[in-house]
């Protein structure tokens, strides 16, 4: 990647940071920590590696995305409403009455949006389906998935690693959200998964490890994911929870909790400047 | 009656049968020798699945597969299908309205020797709670078949329960007509309703055939199809006969006793009576043993007919 294309994902990365607390503020309600800490990666994903068509969001031929770690669903909205799947007039009623943007998300209501997801463990289970299916219709779409660090505490998830593994789902590629918090404190201290990569590994997955808030080790890891033939890989990002936002960013108490309207002018204003030194 | 049949193999053989459909993918969880979904392996090996014992990751695999336009049928006992994997019952499959067909088997005491631990007791109040679902219990090989072929054409989640017990054939293969959502009346009859699912309809021809010889005359209603429930055929039996016994292998929480009365008590009260599992654990012995120690039998049904319409007389 050339550096004006690094330089067009950084603003599109900061431009859904700023979806993102604008819907978490409108509603009052939402989860913008680990939202921040996977936008990098799923501005990497929609703006730049996956084929999708936001005029047919049902295309049979499409690459699959599943938001295991549903609850930062303002990341994903904040990404399809900037792809043109739906008005970006619409992120602002996110968890209102009179909204289709549900607090997690739903495939029933939300274009773009390729499968429920929202209690965790279940996502990547929908993803290994989805690959199963590409692989029975000789289909060559990918299917992406985002997990949580702290989301791989629960069991199904390793039910899940073990069945990619064992029918060869190459064309299955996960990111581990790997921002160290969950909502009760650090993942070390509430109930540490690590070591991940070891553990993994030995579920039969290619593993990458990557600083996942750098554009350029996404994408040569996922160019490395798609050239890995007979596993599925697991792409280990290493984030901050709450990324791009000064006070948000390695606190626990953000991970599901709304800024008020001082946080939020804050906020805009910090992502605001970025966006201005993006333009010089 | 010809030779009996378990519905599970009933279903395992509509599955060959469907099969041909390219669209039809059949996941197991390493029991598909019991759950009989190795009769659809053995003819279509490349859309058989095994999940190994993994319920819970099983179901969610079978929406993503559904979600790419297949109709995916999953299969596993009750008790897991149910009980353990209802989350993602709820969740993945459910909620989204994937076209997942879920084939139970194993439900009920007349699992026998296994005991409590596999004798699901609580299946039909779990699906039958979930919105989008829809919910049969066939009550013999030929309806089993039926419904199977019926589950697939359904554009939606379906929780289909079959038997581990060979049991009698009841219906003609040839003349039988199935539809989800209609309940069938097999007997005419004035003084009481008895209305039974799954394997009960049995027990409840012949508990019909004892009352009639006492000179009781008892109308029988099969529901195969628990939800959505056929609340006419309900309604007007309440109305015609004025009392009502309910028999299912389930508990009598949530189950088709339950079903029944919340249609009644929403649209015409009546006396109802229920023959089922009260609120307690199942056992390890034969089949019919544990049927009898539960009171799940055509005497039962009998000495409850007595009871309601007794109650409706007072």
């Amino acid at each position: 990647m050339n550096e004006s294309q690094i330089k067009e994902l950084k603003k599109y990365s900061t431009i859904l940071r700023k979806h993102i607390i604008e819907e978490v503020f409108s509603a009052q309600s939402g989860h913008p920590g680990g939202s921040l800490s996977c936008a990098d990666i799923l501005t990497v994903l929609y703006f730049k590696e996956m084929r999708v068509d936001p005029k047919n969001p049902k295309w049979e031929d499409r690459d699959r995305f599943v938001l295991s770690k549903g609850h930062c669903s303002p990341a994903l909205y904040a990404a399809l409403a900037e792809k043109g799947f739906f008005p970006k007039e619409e992120l602002v009623k996110f968890r209102k009455i009179d909204s289709f943007l549900e607090g997690h998300p739903s495939m029933r209501y939300v274009p773009g949006v390729d499968m429920s997801t929202g209690s965790l463990g279940q996502g990547i289970s929908t993803a290994v389906g989805m690959a199963i299916a590409g692989k029975l219709d000789n289909k060559d779409y990918n299917v992406f998935t985002i997990l949580g660090d702290g989301e791989i505490q629960e069991g199904q998830v390793w039910e899940a690693f073990m069945a990619a593994a064992h029918y060869k789902l190459d064309n299955l590629i996960a990111f581990l959200d790997h921002n160290g918090l969950q909502i009760d404190g650090k993942i070390s201290e509430v109930m540490s998964p690590e070591p991940v990569v070891d553990k993994i590994k030995a579920f039969g997955w290619h593993v990458i490890v990557i600083d996942g808030h750098d554009f350029e080790q996404i994408v040569n890891a996922i160019d490395e994911a798609k050239k890995t033939k007979g596993k599925p890989t697991m792409i280990i990002a290493e984030t901050i929870k709450g990324k791009g936002v000064s006070f948000m960013e390695n606190q626990a108490g953000w991970h599901g909790s709304a800024p008020n309207k001082e946080q939020r002018d804050t906020a805009i204003a910090e992502l605001d400047a970025v966006l201005a030194g993006l333009e010089v | 009656m010809s030779k009996g049949i378990a519905t599970r193999e009933a279903y395992g053989n509509a599955l060959a049968e469907i099969g041909a459909d390219p669209r039809i993918v059949v996941l197991d969880a390493d029991l598909s020798k019991s759950t009989k979904t190795d009769v659809f392996k053995k003819q279509y090996p490349e859309r058989f699945i095994n999940m190994g014992i993994a319920e819970s990751n099983m179901m969610a695999v079978a929406a993503g597969i559904a979600s790419c336009g297949k109709i995916v049928f999953a299969s596993t006992f009750a008790m897991f299908a149910a009980g353990r994997a209802f989350e993602q019952v709820r969740n993945s499959i459910c909620y989204p309205a994937l076209n997942v067909k879920i084939g139970a088997t194993h439900a009920g005491l007349t699992v026998g020797e296994d005991g409590a631990s596999h004798q699901s007791i609580e299946d039909i109040a779990l699906m039958r709670s979930v919105p989008n679902m829809t919910v049969i219990s066939p009550a013999d090989g030929v309806e089993a078949r039926l419904a199977t072929i019926a589950a697939a054409k359904i554009d939606g989640p379906v929780y289909l329960r079959f038997s581990r017990m060979t049991s009698p054939i009841l219906f003609d293969e040839n003349t039988y007509k199935f539809e989800v959502g209609k309940g069938v009346t097999l007997t005419e009859g004035n003084d009481v309703t008895i209305i039974a699912t799954g394997y009960m309809v049995s027990e409840a021809i012949n508990a019909v055939e004892m009352l009639k010889s006492e000179g009781i005359s008892a109308r029988l209603i099969n529901i195969h199809t628990i939800k959505p429930i056929d609340k006419d055929i309900i309604i007007n039996a309440a109305k015609e006969t004025g009392a009502i016994v309910t028999c299912e292998e389930h508990n009598v929480f949530g189950g088709l006793g339950s079903a029944v009365a919340e249609v009644l008590v929403e649209n015409y009260p009546v006396p109802v009576r229920m023959v089922g599992v009260r609120d307690k654990f199942g056992k390890s012995g034969k089949a019919q043993d544990v049927m009898k120690l539960y009171g799940l039998t055509a005497e039962n049904i009998v000495a409850k007919a007595k009871e309601v319409i007794a109650m409706k007389k007072a």
